[in-house]
């Protein structure tokens, strides 16, 4: 996936010098590229499959160390499938909302004749994508909170005070709304490149063969932005479905999602003994972002051919 | 003695884990044994959690960095022992220790502990309660804001917070779950702020009331906050101590012998005074007139009553409880 993405039309033979040697330097230029990738190979192995090949041991192990199925049987009963389905429709959610919104903010941005707008809202983008965890918490208490909110006083003042039309920062819905700050700007960050790709010849052409701007949308535009808006949103549904301190330190348990329990099991102050079904729930979540991560690769693919 | 303390200076170092400076005192603690017998002490993850201390003992087995001592929630030190990672020690005040606190066979043992606690802003709230019916009783118009330290399935202070709202309404040292129902009614009515509560979200007024040990809110809260009350609850007297064991892989046996030796003499067991905690030894410390006065006068006043302390077994059923029911019952979504 990733070398397909680097697009090159070119000759091998225009990019690598002519001949020289015979056998030796035929396979020494074989073998450069698979030297160059080592570093790159051994650190994804060491830093992610170690800690994975962990995780799927000791999924199915006791606390004392034997064989045992009932940390996954755990999963799929009670109060842990209630934090996987919890997790999932939360992911699903503020995936596809932020998903739709980005790919309108997006195309503002991209058309708009200001270039210091463009740069302004690309950085600003990357920062907020990444801006999650106990400071966005304390950031959205402090703005959004019930009576001491800084936006909650102002609009209270022209009487608009959401909390009393059904807002609440603190439940399921709540903690959606604060993940938008970050899933947002990842959607923008992430389509912004693709609304570059759609040439303004196919406009023109379009325009030139009588099609109205809706049409042109429908049968042109969309299509080809399909794969990209659809790998945005899994990007964004990777994201949220991982994300853990937002959530914890802002509802502190009473919404129950599948990264706040692996956080209650495997380092929490209560629970004791029961760190095996934390590592279950992480399997289980590793499974999930595997099949996510699948058809990811398959959007890029299919997206990755109209951006030559 | 004299022998541990040669053996122990020898191996010139101590491995401890998750202990937080201000946290009991242990700054003062770690300084003063320190400087008392030369040993290098080296504090591992000082703001970790028991399950990472336990896990810690495991992972680092045979490493010169494996914690030597661990200081636990008590259920933590039960399935430590139970997985036989600890060995056992009876330090030479043993008996001064109560029989409820520590195991009989000597592998582990309580050290401090403390009264879940109302902790109230009283430049931000008329009336401090002073018992937990107070609060879920109280008009709109008092506008309490509740918060907890953490969530009781994360933190043994919240799932302690829990059990003495269950005290408070009926139930007992078996039963926790009028507490659940407690903080349900809390919820719906408005006056709980369900996150993670500190000196921060005082500050900004997200809550005017904390439930946590009352040491903690004495060097944590009150250290920050001017004006900040603790009350124990006139309607739940629910006290729980921490638990100290020695690692039987431990790569300083003599170092980690002399530190419990030293935390549980008067000095070790008064410096916890001085850190707002109660130490294990304190009725007995009383009784014989060692404990440090001026100390033992800052701790908050206990009301009448018999204290609630819960045994290993009890936490264990608590957390199984608390895990299916909070998530579910204090809620206001989906």
């Amino acid at each position: 996936m990733l070398f397909s993405d680097l697009g090159t039309s070119v000759p091998r033979s225009e990019v690598l010098p002519p001949e020289s040697g015979g056998r030796k330097s035929k396979l020494r230029r074989a073998w450069l590229p698979v030297l160059a990738m080592a570093p790159f190979f051994i650190y994804t192995g060491v830093g992610l499959g170690v800690p994975i090949v962990y995780i799927i041991r000791n999924a199915f192990l006791t606390f004392q160390g034997k064989f045992t199925f009932s940390n996954m049987d755990l999963l799929v009963h009670g109060i842990y499938l209630k934090g996987f389905e919890n997790s999932l429709l939360l992911s699903v959610i503020t995936s596809i909302i932020p998903g739709i919104l980005g790919v309108f903010l997006a195309y503002a941005i991209v058309t708009s004749n200001s270039g210091v707008l463009k740069r302004m809202v690309a950085t600003a983008s990357a920062v907020l994508a990444n801006f999650g965890g106990i400071n966005l918490t304390f950031i959205f208490i402090a703005a959004f909170g019930e009576t001491t909110g800084i936006i909650t006083v102002w609009l209270n003042h022209i009487g608009l005070n959401p909390w009393s039309h059904g807002f609440d920062l603190y439940n399921f819905y709540g903690v959606a709304f604060v993940y938008l700050y970050f899933q947002l700007p990842l959607m923008v960050l992430v389509i912004t490149p693709a609304l570059g790709g759609l040439r303004q010849s196919w406009r023109e052409a379009a325009q030139n063969m009588g099609a109205s701007n809706w049409r042109y949308w429908r049968h042109v535009g969309i299509p080809v932005l399909m794969p990209s808006i659809l790998g945005g949103i899994l990007l964004l549904f990777g994201s949220s479905f991982a994300a853990y301190a937002t959530a914890q330190t802002l509802t502190e348990g009473t919404v129950t999602l599948a990264p706040i329990q692996i956080g209650d099991t495997v380092s929490g102050n209560a629970i004791a003994g029961e760190a095996n079904v934390g590592f279950a729930i992480a399997l289980g979540m590793l499974i999930v972002l595997s099949i996510t991560m699948v058809f990811y690769g398959l959007a890029r693919r299919r997206a990755s051919k109209w951006l030559r | 003695m004299a022998a541990l303390i040669k053996a122990a200076k020898k191996e010139a170092r101590l491995n401890v884990i998750a202990l937080p400076d201000n946290w009991a005192n242990y700054g003062t603690i770690i300084k003063d044994f320190k400087a008392k017998y030369h040993i290098n002490i080296s504090d591992q993850n000082p703001d970790g959690s028991s399950a990472q201390e336990i896990t810690a003992m495991t992972d680092d087995q045979g490493r010169s960095n494996d914690p030597d001592v661990i200081d636990v929630g008590t259920n933590f030190a039960v399935t430590a022992q139970t997985a036989g990672q600890l060995a056992p020690y009876k330090v030479q005040t043993w008996n001064e220790i109560p029989s409820n606190l520590k195991d009989p066979n000597g592998y582990w043992f309580d050290d401090y502990g403390g009264y879940v606690a109302i902790g109230c802003n009283t430049a931000a709230v008329t009336t401090c309660p002073t018992s937990f019916a107070q609060i879920l009783a109280a008009p709109s118009s008092a506008g309490y804001k509740v918060g907890l330290n953490n969530s009781p399935l994360s933190a043994s202070a919240a799932l302690a917070g829990v059990w003495a709202a269950a005290i408070a309404e009926g139930g007992s040292l078996s039963n926790i779950a009028p507490g659940v129902t407690y903080f349900q009614n809390l919820n719906k009515e408005g006056y709980f702020v369900p996150t993670v509560a500190g000196p921060s979200t005082i500050q900004s007024g997200a809550t005017n009331i904390v439930i946590w040990w009352d040491y903690l809110q004495a060097s944590e809260i009150s250290a920050s906050i001017k004006g900040w009350k603790v009350t124990v609850p006139s309607d739940a007297l629910f006290a729980e101590y921490y638990t100290q064991a020695i690692n039987k892989n431990a790569p300083d046996p003599a170092a980690a012998r002399l530190w419990e030796e030293y935390l549980y003499s008067v000095t070790g067991q008064n410096l916890w005074l001085q850190g707002e905690a109660r130490p294990a030894e304190l009725a007995y410390m009383e009784a014989h007139g060692t404990a440090n006065k001026t100390w033992e006068a800052a701790l908050p006043a206990v009301p009448k009553g018999s204290t609630n302390v819960p045994t290993p077994a009890q936490i264990t059923a608590a957390e199984t409880t608390v895990t299916s029911t909070w998530p579910t019952e204090v809620t206001t979504g989906p």
